[in-house]
């Protein structure tokens, strides 16, 4: 049970305050409402860029790190295709120079070429690390625009393409801040050995006369169901072949969210689970498998993943899969497993309250979904939900015509294949 | 009132740091238990930590297959039966293989640790490493390596390891034949060796019920005997490579690995805390001089960094980075620029008072739970320190002078002797 109170200013910024006074430390951590997913798409990684260029100095304060790494700080931030988040944490004592630091860039940054510049090169730099020189690196690049074909969800966060961060101008970034970072759009939570009237207090001084701006309000294209069987084939530079198959789920505040959560944990969470121990243990045809959703607020994913052996072939690796999800269709789930996955959500949401700064980011998300008090009662959804409903969502989502399959293949089993259809 | 916001505010430094003592035991059969007992939540951790037997370049994966298979099956319980039975109790069971020690690590609510424990208890002194999983262990490592082969932070790191630390646990980069070495009779062989209980360190922490430790005190001090052979762990000394240049070339490359360091002290020398403040000033937070200079200005990185692993039989500090292909050069010399600025030039007040506050920030910052009280125990136990260390180190953080400073980069920082590894274009 996390324990927390909230108020908001009049300039519309939500407040939280969570005590905790086992810590000599304290945590603020913002949310704000845009992600991704509210990019032009002819502009795509611009909030994640954005990100980068909250820490190149604000209005009145020319560098954001450097002072907090005086009194004790630290802090970073990550961008989703839902939402940005940033988050200091420093000892107790210095709270106030955490106020000092996120309210001033709340209130306006200092837009300089400068730091645009080089936070072009670093997440330039940043995306040929993680997506382009990486086996494997691009799957999301690939696979997102197959899964949707309207929402903006169809490009990952750090963006389409290089172009699109060497492209970024001063100009896109002020209106883009305009639009996003304001009061209204963002969600304070200031945890740890803090109290409520010295944090309503700081908060009142630092961010109160910030001028409320105007409410960004969504409106983004919904994805259109899916009826057609998507397929696409990629040969690399890889050692392995790869298989990925994802299909459309719901969005977070579904009544499935929850089982959906617990079908994913009954196939493939820990060694005990389905898949790994068919697959990998029993049958023996992959080296790995995992199959995971990617929790986004709109409509999701549900992904499997799996690595064939080199003696199975393509085909009959996914076609494994998919016996184990027709399996799975047909027959549901017994009560045992549904209660061992349970369990260990239980145990998860028991053990993240022993972290301050999870418990503050949970915090915010939920306030974001509409109460951060669904944070104490989110176990209760997960105890809940019957094995009828976990067949019968297995039945609604694992279609073939509700599908996306990506066979990422290895260069050398193409040469291989080649060469046999040669030899033939 | 308009609000001064040019000003920062005031702040305080840390001037103590208090850390959790834990409560030690020793069994009857020669196993150390400390208990740390804080925490609102009912919940434990429990650390089993077995020293690694002594490096054998003929078999050398030994201790860590043995760690990683302890799981896989016991005279009574097959793998699938383990697995589900700590699923379905929500606890969470580790292996964990390190260059000095193994460890086994289990996390549970406390109400189902009567039922847990004698899984741990079984795995412990009855685990039979079947052949099928052998197998099948051998086949998906061999596969996963293959992966880790194609990414240069991996081959430049395991570069380096094998350069500064040769033929012993340290260095060892295995290949997909290394795994051929591997057979149950070794492994059986080693794991009654090096799992007994005058080799194991017990370390609980969480919410601890007077019951939990009449449930250890039983099953792991009454009922777990040592065998008739005595665990080696003493290690073969370490000779560094003549070579001090390694190019690992991947003409596909869009960026380059670089890490490149150099043997250094570990954290018994009286000089670690104060080569520490150095490192940090260097490379070891955001503001470092290398993430300032080589992300923030040339934007060369998504991220660099420097450290100082501290280990049983040695130690490095090493520089860590992956940069454009086509500025790699560049940012080697500069890194190089950096060092010899620490070698000639005194760091500036401002630098060296925020690099204080930050360290001691930091160190607060990082006792976050009970756990990670247990986690600092760890660091001085398995180095033969106590707690005057942090007492120590809290000192030399906030009096070590930049004169002091200047002479450790003179004497440790041979920028010339460094081991360097690259791995894509040069």
């Amino acid at each position: 049970m996390v324990k927390f109170n909230r108020f908001t200013l009049d300039n519309g910024l939500r407040v939280i305050v969570h005590e905790d006074h086992t810590t000599p430390m304290a945590v603020l951590n913002i949310l704000y409402d845009v992600g991704a997913r509210d990019e032009n798409p002819e502009q795509t990684g611009f909030a994640h860029l954005f990100e980068h260029l909250m820490f190149g100095g604000s209005v009145n304060i020319p560098s954001y790190d450097e002072p907090l790494q005086r009194v004790g700080g630290e802090n970073n931030a990550f961008t989703s295709n839902d939402i940005t988040n940033y988050y200091i944490t420093l000892p107790s004592a210095n709270i106030e120079t955490a106020f000092w630091l996120e309210s001033d860039r709340m209130l306006s940054l200092a837009f300089s070429e400068k730091s645009l510049e080089v936070q072009r090169n670093v997440v330039i730099e940043e995306f040929k690390q993680r997506y382009l020189n990486q086996p494997y690196g691009d799957v999301w690049l690939k696979l997102r625009p197959m899964v949707y074909k309207k929402h903006p969800y169809q490009w990952a966060t750090i963006g389409k393409e290089i172009k699109h961060i060497e492209d970024a101008r001063i100009g896109d970034v002020k209106s883009f801040f305009k639009k996003h970072y304001n009061p209204q759009n963002a969600i304070m939570v200031v945890g740890g050995d803090v109290d409520l009237q010295q944090v309503t207090a700081l908060a009142e001084k630092w961010f109160g006369n910030i001028p409320a701006g105007e409410k960004y309000v969504r409106s983004l294209p919904q994805e259109p169901e899916q009826h057609e069987e998507r397929r696409d084939t990629v040969v690399a530079h890889v050692p392995l072949n790869d298989i990925y198959i994802a299909f459309q789920m719901c969005d977070r505040l579904d009544d499935d969210f929850y089982a959906a959560e617990l079908l994913s944990d009954i196939l493939s969470r820990g060694t005990s689970s389905r898949l790994y121990r068919s697959l990998v243990k029993e049958k023996q045809l992959f080296s790995e498998i995992h199959a995971y959703m990617t929790g986004s607020l709109d409509k999701g994913m549900f992904v499997f993943e799996g690595k064939p052996l080199e003696n199975v072939s393509i085909e009959a690796a996914e076609a494994a899969i998919w016996n184990e999800l027709e399996t799975i269709k047909s027959n549901g789930i017994t009560d045992e497993e549904l209660i061992k996955v349970q369990n260990k959500t239980e145990s998860t949401l028991i053990f993240s309250e022993m972290s301050l700064l999870d418990k503050a980011m949970n915090l915010a998300q939920f306030e974001l979904l509409g109460d951060a008090d669904l944070f104490n009662h989110e176990i209760s959804k997960y105890l809940k939900v019957p094995t009828s409903q976990v067949k019968e969502l297995a039945n609604k989502l694992f279609r073939k015509d509700n599908s996306s399959t990506l066979l990422y293949l290895a260069e050398t089993a193409v040469e291989n294949q080649t060469t046999t259809t040669q030899n033939a | 009132m308009i609000t001064d916001r040019k000003t920062a505010p005031e702040f305080r430094t840390v001037d103590h740091i208090n850390l959790l003592k834990p409560v030690h035991e020793e069994l009857a059969n020669g196993c150390n238990v400390f208990y740390f007992n804080s925490g609102d939540q009912d919940l434990v951790r429990v650390e089993w930590i077995f020293g690694n037997q002594r490096f054998n370049d003929q078999k050398p994966l030994l201790n860590l297959a043995v760690n990683t298979m302890l799981t896989e099956g016991t005279h009574g319980m097959t793998q699938a039966q383990i697995a589900e039975k700590v699923d379905f109790y929500g606890a969470f069971l580790q292996v964990d293989y390190g260059y000095d020690n193994s460890l086994v690590t289990l996390y549970s609510l406390n109400k189902h640790l009567p039922e847990i424990l004698p899984v741990i208890g079984d795995i412990l002194t009855d685990s039979v490493f079947p052949e099928k999983e052998l197998e099948t262990y051998i086949r998906n490592q061999q596969q996963k390596l293959q992966v880790s082969l194609r990414k240069n932070d991996y081959i430049a790191r395991r570069a380096f390891n094998k350069a500064i630390y040769g033929d012993t646990l340290y260095g060892l980069g295995a290949d997909t034949e290394t795994y051929k070495t591997l057979n149950r009779a070794d492994m059986l062989m080693h794991f009654r060796q090096m799992y007994q209980p005058v080799n194991c360190t017990i370390i609980v922490a969480g919410k601890i019920e007077q019951g939990t430790v009449g449930l250890l005190t039983k099953m792991f001090g009454d009922e777990w005997k040592n065998t008739a052979i005595t665990p080696d762990t003493s290690q073969p000394g370490i000779s560094s490579s003549p070579e001090k240049f390694y190019f690992i070339e991947r003409p596909e490359a869009l960026q380059s690995a670089i890490r490149m360091g150099i043997p250094a002290i570990n954290r018994t020398h009286p000089d670690f805390p104060s080569l520490q403040v150095l490192n940090t000033v260097l490379g070891g937070y955001f503001g470092s001089r290398l993430m300032a200079n080589i992300r923030e200005d040339k934007g060369y990185t998504y991220g660099i960094g420097s450290g100082m692993s501290s280990l049983k039989h040695g130690g490095a500090m090493f520089i860590a980075t992956e940069v454009g292909a086509d500025v790699c050069r560049a940012a080697v010399t500069e890194i190089e620029k950096e060092i010899n600025l620490l070698k000639s030039t005194l760091i500036p007040e401002d630098e060296i008072s925020l690099v204080r506050n930050y360290m001691l920030g930091s160190l607060l910052g990082s006792l976050e739970n009970v756990f990670s009280h247990a986690d600092k125990f760890k660091n001085l136990y398995f180095s033969d320190l106590g707690y005057e260390y942090y007492d120590q180190y809290v000192q030399t953080v906030k009096t070590v002078s930049v004169e002091r400073l200047r002479e450790l980069a003179n004497q440790y920082l041979d920028f010339d002797n460094f081991y360097k590894v690259i791995a894509g274009k040069y």
